[in-house]
């Protein structure tokens, strides 16, 4: 809402706000000169080369249904790998929290938090490749790689679900004689169980994108299959699986949109 | 230890158990032939063969590549990198302005009431909703691996895929935030008959510069890490640079690109936060 004073404030003239305006956009001209880009070539370079008919070759998709029973598997490939990466990822998001948190001392606090910062640091398309070496080709290098970089994210995530918790039921379980591993199932665990739930959905939600993408370095799923078909010039077919990833990532945004929307109501 | 229920049957385990070990059981029971499909196989990770060869690369990454006639190339890659980003985003907002203007409820005339041309607005509308879609839902890299066919390895590609990617992401949120803000002097406008554009300049733009502004700087940040990605099939920059030393097996050289793409990263995140809290 702007106000009077909101107003006001705006029609002054601010000498810092255009040096700042005039650097991006002088910078912005610079990136395009750096690179040999010039914006207007690139409508003359689709009238001169012959790339209309490769494009015009992705819109006639192969629907056959041997094609289609095929990429329906990649896409239940992808889910899978999406799947297990992120349950594998909070499993070993709950071990790593615990000492992010600080619960087994300071050292272990500062070791921990630079192995989650690390591992969600180095980009997924990185650990798939150095997964493949791994382990070679195909979607369990790819399942490695997302449980490697979401274990990560959870991990700093969870640590601090953990770090913000009340330890009142914990405590009251091991004065009353428990053990540390029972406190912690029953008096802490149910208490922060529905935001590290919510966390591992939205991160499972980013992982079904990379998790189609993650192929293009030989992880499995879809983005495997795009490459391939890609590399052996049948646009048809990789033009099918393209529209594939298209639905899959529709489907999704609609789905926990839906999720979300409920939530929100839920919660008044 | 022993607790008592309220029928004084002493409970010696978890009272929820049962409920709890099928629970567990059905999710093993779909789990599995998830595992299957992602062939999922642990012992993999201990073949000694794919320990050698994983090892002899990693043993590299310490001590990173220092010679300097490298890191003269990775300079440049990563200047080249910081202008894919850029130039990607100033793009990316040609596309994302009409689109966004185009998709905004705030600036429909047919909301107000029925116009002339109603089935038409509405039509052209739907058409750039749906276009919209198409550019954002497809994912930065494979509209690189797709223009790399067209332009061949470099940095067009890179800033043509990362060009629609955020047109369309930026777009989306472009219309949602002229939503969002105080949308009645527009409508004013609208009503007295000023035309859309005008509507749009005078009656929104001045309460929602800031917001704009300032997450389309939020975008060239992450637009950084995506330029970087893209250039995993060859679109130009670190990521290029990256997955050649990869392919390589140059553990050294790996290690150098990652830490300059730490740096970057952090560099990118500081120069954003630094515009954006000038621009509060």
């Amino acid at each position: 809402m702007s106000t009077l004073t909101d107003l006001k404030i705006a029609r002054q003239f601010c000498i810092k706000c255009l040096v700042i305006f005039f650097t991006i956009i002088g910078l912005t001209i610079w990136s395009f000169t750096f690179l040999g880009l010039n914006p207007i070539r690139f409508f003359s370079f689709f009238a001169d080369s012959n790339i209309a008919p490769f494009i015009a070759r992705f819109f006639s998709p192969d629907l056959s249904t041997p094609y289609l029973l095929r990429i329906g598997n990649g896409i239940l490939e992808t889910l899978s790998i999406s799947a297990i990466a992120t349950l594998l990822a909070s499993i070993i998001s709950i071990g790593l929290a615990l000492p992010t948190a600080g619960r087994f001392g300071p050292t272990a606090k500062s070791i921990t938090r630079f192995l989650c910062n690390f591992l969600r640091s180095v980009p997924e398309l990185v650990w798939a490749t150095i997964m493949v070496l791994a382990v070679g080709l195909g979607p369990f290098a790819g399942t490695l790689a997302l449980t490697l970089h979401t274990a990560g994210v959870l991990g700093r995530l969870f640590g601090e679900t953990l770090e913000n918790h009340p330890t009142a039921n914990n405590t009251a379980l091991v004065n009353s004689g428990s053990g540390r591993v029972a406190a912690f199932l029953y008096g802490t665990l149910p208490g922060i169980y529905p935001q590290l739930l919510s966390y591992s959905l939205y991160r499972w939600e980013m992982n079904i994108r990379m998790a189609t993408i993650l192929g293009f370095v030989g992880a499995g799923g879809l983005g495997q299959m795009l490459f391939y078909e890609l590399s052996l010039l049948r646009e048809p077919k990789a033009s099918t699986v393209i529209i594939a990833m298209l639905l899959l990532v529709m489907v999704v945004d609609a789905i926990s949109n839906k999720l979300r929307a409920a939530q929100l109501h839920s919660m008044g | 230890m022993k607790h008592h229920s309220s029928s004084g049957r002493p409970y010696i385990s978890d009272p929820a158990a049962s409920s709890r070990l099928t629970l567990l059981a059905v999710s093993l029971v779909i789990l599995w032939p998830m595992l299957e499909l992602a062939q999922f196989q642990p012992w993999l990770l201990l073949n000694p063969e794919n320990i050698e060869v994983l090892g002899n690369f990693l043993v590299q990454f310490i001590p990173p590549n220092t010679e300097a006639d490298f890191l003269r190339i990775v300079l440049v890659a990563t200047i080249e990198t910081l202008a894919m980003a850029t130039a990607g985003i100033a793009l990316a907002i040609l596309i994302a302005v009409p689109l966004g203007l185009t998709i905004s409820h705030s600036l429909s005339i047919s909301r107000i009431g029925p116009g002339s041309n109603y089935l038409l607005s509405k039509f052209i509308r739907y058409i750039a909703r749906f276009l919209m879609l198409f550019l954002r839902g497809i994912p930065e890299i494979v509209w690189a691996l797709l223009l790399v066919r067209i332009f061949g390895l470099g940095p067009t590609a890179g800033v043509l895929a990362i060009a629609i990617t955020y047109g369309g992401m930026l777009s989306k949120v472009y219309s949602e935030i002229l939503e969002s803000g105080n949308t009645l002097p527009a409508r004013a406008l609208l009503v007295a008959g000023s035309g859309r554009l005008a509507a749009f300049l005078y009656g929104l733009l001045p309460s929602t510069a800031q917001e704009l502004a300032s997450y389309t700087v939020y975008r060239w940040e992450c637009a950084v890490r995506a330029s970087v990605v893209a250039g995993f099939v060859g679109a130009g920059g670190l990521g290029q640079l990256m997955d050649q030393s990869m392919k390589m097996l140059n553990g050294g050289e790996v290690s150098t690109i990652l830490v300059v793409f730490f740096i970057l990263v952090l560099l990118a995140d500081n120069i954003s936060l630094l515009i954006r809290k000038q621009l509060e």
